[in-house]
């Protein structure tokens, strides 16, 4: 669709609000797998009220917009059990190795010019393409 | 106030997420399929993104937060073996599935047992990584 990219750079203006907003009150930098992940190891239980109303919104405030506007929302996610258990093991063990995802190492990170955010955000995007170039393309598989 | 604030960064994360249609990995895998049909969306919204948040940063320079002591100290540089294998890793999985952790729990209201299985995966990948750490000691800091 042509009115896709206003979409997506209105959505991403709303979603580097959020980052920045979330910096100057909390003092944090907003990444999904650090608020998610310092849960699940028990680093970040001293915040961990912080981290559960986080993700609240996270799921409430996208599941009320979607009743209430009446948008046909769906994820168009691969019904291949294997690759999405695949997938998420991977996503889990790496954005905790590298200490970041999408949201912390590319919003976050590029935004205040992190040679970290920066190298994450190269390596995860070339890492990405070549998985669907091999899966797609290649093996069909997805 | 901290919670509250919580609560209105994580809602309008989701709703930039499923509005900019993030949560959608159609539209994520076509970002990643340059050599195919490939969907440029992805670079407006982390444009989109990154512009308020640029401010943000450059704001936060010599202040403190509103509700809270400091803010996150200067980014390091360390580009070591953990944030490389961390990457790609994270990169595959990406591609593969088309989700990553912010649209995972954003879509989990309408992602049916596929975003939930994902979600599982996830947090089980999360549990292990301190402990694959431990295996695999980061003997080279920094390459």
């Amino acid at each position: 669709m042509q009115t896709d990219w206003i979409m997506g750079l209105t959505g991403g203006f709303a979603i580097g609000l959020a980052a920045s907003f979330y910096l100057l009150t909390n003092g944090k930098v907003m990444g999904a797998s650090g608020i998610i992940g310092g849960l699940v190891d028990k680093s970040g239980w001293s915040t961990a009220r912080d981290r559960i109303v986080f993700l609240a919104g996270l799921v409430v405030a996208p599941m009320v917009c979607i009743m209430v506007l009446d948008i046909p929302a769906k994820t168009n996610a691969t019904t291949n059990a294997i690759v999405l258990i695949l997938a998420g093991l991977m996503v889990g063990i790496g954005t905790r190795l590298a200490n970041g995802c999408t949201s912390g190492h590319g919003v976050c990170g590029i935004s205040r010019l992190s040679l970290r955010g920066i190298s994450s955000t190269i390596f995860y995007i070339i890492a990405g393409i070549i998985t669907v170039l091999v899966f797609r393309h290649a093996w069909g598989i997805i | 106030m901290r919670a509250f604030t919580a609560f209105i960064s994580g809602s309008l994360f989701g709703i930039g997420l499923l509005f900019s249609g993030m949560t959608d990995t159609s539209k994520v895998q076509g970002w990643l399929d340059v050599f195919g049909d490939w969907d440029p969306t992805l670079a407006f919204v982390m444009g989109g993104a990154i512009v308020p948040m640029f401010l943000a940063w450059k704001y936060s320079q010599g202040r403190k937060p509103i509700f809270g002591n400091k803010f996150p100290a200067p980014p390091s540089s360390d580009i070591n073996r953990d944030l490389i294998v961390g990457s790609v890793l994270f990169g595959m999985g990406w591609g593969l599935a088309g989700l990553c952790p912010g649209p995972a729990i954003a879509s989990i209201s309408f992602g049916k047992s596929q975003g939930a299985l994902f979600v599982l995966a996830m947090i089980f990948g999360m549990w292990l990584a301190p402990n694959i750490k431990t295996l695999f000691p980061n003997k080279i800091s920094s390459i």
